[in-house]
């Protein structure tokens, strides 16, 4: 493809950015993995004493790893069930003919730019209040009594809000999919006799299943690490109900101020994540080569 | 001057060979066509003469300098590419005038030779549009003007036609053979098709797998192949193949005849076969012939020629002009 | 091609759609309008929808109460310094990467998108203790510079995807037509490149605008964006419906105009390319 010279230039032009990210993975990571086997407090000032597996051992077996654990699964995956169902069914009307389809469309995306601090207080004061919010009103009318979701339901209730947030990413992503299938596929499946339903079973789903996994896969990365959220709705309460394993190093670190039980936990943190990034870096490679 | 020579030239793209070494003199104003099936290294020895790649081995002489470490844009070389490479973002006077903007020359000569570019290939109505807005015929008119206008020591063209249509091919084959005569300069031109390298040619170098296997003029290609490949690469339709007891009777191991120079008659013949389909061109019919120990052949014949398939027919060979091969495929004399 | 459908069959996905549409978008259509309320109607069952007292107070008593230029100023710092910056280093990288690969740059680009997997809480405690030690807790540089290695990877990943649609030939041409390296970059490889760097400038001044995470955590005050900002509203005491939507609408007001230009290069920057 090239010559020795270019080859030199590009080498020039790759380090800074190759430098620079391997001192941001490698140092602070360095770091943390070594903060977790001290015993390190910000409130206990004084020596900082090498007390090996301890700060795991009682990170994991504090019994809010165990509830930040399962709430961090129920999360993502009740995050990931609403989207992708959701996001192929809104796909699937909005590539329907219509009037006003780019309107329709604009509507649909908008959640996705709301920051995350302004769509949890929008949908914590304004709709999920059990006294002046829209909800309670609701159920009023109908004759129900008011449900405190925040109170009652906290993990259900911030799904809800990240589910508003990321439907937009996933309906988005499955109707670019939708749009790229080639109509004269539809065309010749249609004159094999294959009737709305069939095609819908044969070529649709078969089509879509790259981008559902692109989907399921990309959010995982992000649902894994929610934060904003929880931290200006519950706090992670009541109790550790809806404490993420995210909120739970936080909470270790910068609320108790724990440099190495923080730590630790950040270093289980990245584990959970590397073993999602693994499956998503083999399918994104994948596709890179396609 | 554009006299270009290659001195055991090799280019290895990581463990594959895909020029082993290779020798070849280009003369001042030649027009030489590379020609070869598609993954032959007749691509790559373009690239390598306009210095797109390094040689792993060899040198490159550019009127008796070596030019082997020169890069690409200090050669004095022009070259038109398979995709045209037009710059989508500037006009076309732009994109004309570009190598001459990168030499340093002035605007109001810039202009004038664009001008000039522009009459010479029909484009002075387009000068103000972009390429997306030109027709492909338009578009390579475009990238040989701004190989024109450098006045370079030779043009290099790397499969400048394939894009376009059957029509606009023959058209645009005619205008750069016509431009040659013109400037007579140095062109080199890569092609899959042997008839674009027949109708085009002073030379051709007949390439397969990276090495030359014949360097000729069309017609001592067409008339002495040097070998099987050649032979059956050069002409259209392919030549007829006989190996075994027919090829044992002239004293080789294969022997071959061109369609044109079998003769066709209803009643006698040195061969007897049976007509399969048959191709009515016009001017031409192509017969294909199933001939009992030989298998297919094909016949060309008149245009109005009256066979139907199922016919039987019988076919004669002119004695003077069937070529023979020995085992390994190399021509005998 | 074009396919008859029945007016009906159009007229009911369209009514549906539409009311699917609004559905989703209602909370952000409430927000604008309590924005406008006065704190009693914003609060008032059953709710008002359109026929309330109009106001301006609560936009003129958001910016009176708290600094609010301050941070509206500090998330258009800190997103667009921080993207500004990652350009300027990605735009080599992925140049070379694009038009010079190796044997290795499938790997190294594979490596840069693993980094971006890292979660924060990973590295959460060094950065802190580290900003610190060197007083950059709470300042615009602190976050500038943060933010602009989580956002690298995505940057070079995006670039990387358009610059590999520039053919290759059209730079080999400009170097047969004696364009020099810089020419070759200055007159070639930036006119057809602008496109995709204008885009991806786009998608990553929105991802970083609405950051919650650093933003969060390393700012109190000063150098806090407006993700930091809105958070404060979160304490019970600053329940105040009309002012919090007077803030928020001010906050998402300019990403939701730039988003509604890149859902394209949304789409693709992503997905890193993967769904184009």
């Amino acid at each position: 493809m090239a010559t020795q010279h270019s080859r030199a230039a590009a080498r020039l032009m790759i380090s800074p950015s190759v430098i620079l990210l391997f001192l941001w993975m490698i140092v602070p990571l360095g770091l943390t993995l070594y903060f977790s086997f001290l015993n390190y407090n910000l409130l206990m000032p004084g020596a900082h004493d090498f007390i090996g597996w301890k700060n795991y051992y009682y990170f994991v077996t504090d019994p809010a790893f165990t509830t930040a654990l399962i709430n961090t699964l129920v999360l993502v995956l009740g995050v990931l069930l609403i989207t992708t169902i959701g996001g192929v069914l809104l796909a699937l009307l909005l590539d329907q003919p219509m009037w006003g389809q780019g309107i329709v469309r604009i509507l649909v995306i908008a959640p996705f730019f709301v920051m995350p601090t302004v769509s949890a207080l929008v949908w914590k004061n304004m709709f999920m209040n059990p006294v002046n919010g829209i909800f309670a009103w609701i159920a009023h009318a109908f004759g129900f009594q008011a449900f405190d979701f925040l109170a009652q339901a906290p993990l259900f209730s911030i799904i809800l809000i990240v589910a508003w947030q990321w439907l937009p990413f996933a309906t988005l992503i499955l109707l670019t999919a939708l749009q790229s299938l080639d109509s004269e596929q539809m065309e010749a499946a249609e004159m094999d006799g294959a009737g709305p339903f069939a095609r819908f079973v044969f070529i649709t789903i078969p089509h879509l299943t790259r981008s559902i996994t692109v989907v399921i896969l990309i959010q995982t990365i992000f649902l894994l690490s929610i934060f904003a959220e929880i931290f200006v709705t519950t706090n992670g309460g009541p109790g550790t109900a809806s404490t993420n394993i995210t909120f739970l190093v936080y909470a270790q670190s910068l609320l108790q101020f724990d440099v190495g039980g923080g730590s630790a936990g950040g270093i289980i943190a990245v584990i959970i994540a590397n073993i999602v990034a693994i499956i998503l870096m083999r399918m994104i490679g994948k596709n890179l080569e396609a | 001057m554009g006299k270009i020579s290659l001195r055991q030239v090799t280019k290895q793209f990581g463990d594959v060979t895909v020029i082993p070494s290779l020798d070849l003199e280009i003369e001042d104003g030649e027009f030489v066509v590379f020609v070869g099936p598609s993954g032959c290294g007749k691509s790559t020895l373009l690239r390598l003469i306009a210095g797109l790649e390094d040689v792993s081995g060899g040198a490159i002489e550019i009127d008796g300098v070596n030019a082997t470490e020169t890069p690409p844009a200090k050669r004095g070389l022009a070259m038109v590419f398979q995709s045209y490479a037009l710059y989508p973002h500037m006009s076309v006077r732009k994109n004309i005038a570009f190598p001459l903007r990168m030499a340093g020359i002035d605007a109001a000569e810039q202009a004038r030779r664009v001008e000039n570019a522009a009459k010479v290939l029909n484009l002075t109505d387009y000068l103000d549009r972009k390429p997306g807005q030109l027709s492909g015929g338009q578009r390579q008119r475009v990238a040989i003007g701004r190989a024109i206008v450098r006045e370079p020591a030779a043009f290099l063209f790397d499969e400048p036609l394939s894009n376009l249509d059957a029509a606009l091919r023959v058209g645009m084959r005619l205008e750069i053979t016509e431009l040659h005569h013109r400037l007579k300069t140095t062109m080199i031109y890569v092609t899959h098709d042997q008839v674009e390298a027949m109708t085009m040619a002073d030379k051709i170098v007949v390439l397969q797998a990276g090495r030359i296997e014949q360097v000729g003029s069309p017609l001592e290609l067409y008339r002495t192949p040097a070998n099987l490949f050649v032979a059956g690469f050069i002409g259209s339709p392919r030549m007829n193949f006989a190996t075994g007891a027919e090829a044992a009777r002239h004293d080789a191991h294969t022997i071959g005849v061109r369609p044109e120079h079998i003769t066709l008659s209803k009643t006698e013949g040195h061969w007897q076969g049976t007509v399969g389909v048959s191709e009515h061109l016009g001017s031409d019919t192509f017969l294909h012939v199933e001939v009992a120990g030989i298998g297919t052949m094909t016949v060309r014949a008149d245009g109005e020629v009256d066979a139907h398939y199922g016919d039987r027919v019988f076919l004669t060979p002119q004695a003077d002009k069937i070529h023979r091969f020995d085992a390994k495929g190399i021509a005998l004399k | 091609m074009a396919r008859r459908t029945t007016t009906a069959r159009k007229t009911g996905n369209t009514v549906l759609a539409w009311g699917v549409g609004l559905l989703i978008f209602f909370p952000i259509l409430w927000t604008i309008l309590t924005s406008f309320k006065t704190e009693g109607d914003a609060i008032a069952i059953p709710p008002k929808f359109l026929f309330f007292h109009w106001t301006l107070e609560n936009y003129v008593n958001v910016n009176a109460q708290s600094n609010y230029l301050l941070h509206f100023w500090n998330s258009v710092v800190i997103s667009l310094g921080s993207t500004l910056i990652g350009l300027a280093i990605a735009i080599p990288a992925a140049w070379a990467m694009a038009f010079v690969p190796g044997r290795r740059t499938k790997d190294v680009l594979m490596w840069m998108l693993s980094t971006k997997m890292m979660p924060g809480v990973g590295v959460l405690v060094p950065i802190y203790l580290m900003f610190k030690t060197f007083g950059l807790l709470d300042t615009r540089v602190g976050l500038v510079m943060i933010l602009t290695l989580i956002d690298l990877p995505i940057i070079v990943w995006m670039l990387y995807t358009y610059f590999k649609e520039i053919p290759s030939e059209i730079l080999e041409a400009a170097r047969m037509d004696g364009a020099t390296l810089r020419s070759e970059i200055l007159y070639v490889l930036t006119p057809m490149a602008i496109p995709g760097i204008a885009s991806t400038l786009l998608l990553n001044v929105i991802l970083a605008w609405n950051e919650a995470f650093w933003t969060l955590l390393l700012t109190a005050s000063k150098a806090a964006p407006l993700t930091a900002f809105i958070a404060s509203f979160s304490a019970p005491e600053g329940l105040f419906y009309a002012k919090l939507s007077a803030a928020s609408t001010m906050a998402i007001a300019p990403i939701l105009i730039l988003g509604w230009f890149s859902q394209k290069q949304l789409v693709r920057g992503l997905t890193f390319g993967a769904v184009k």
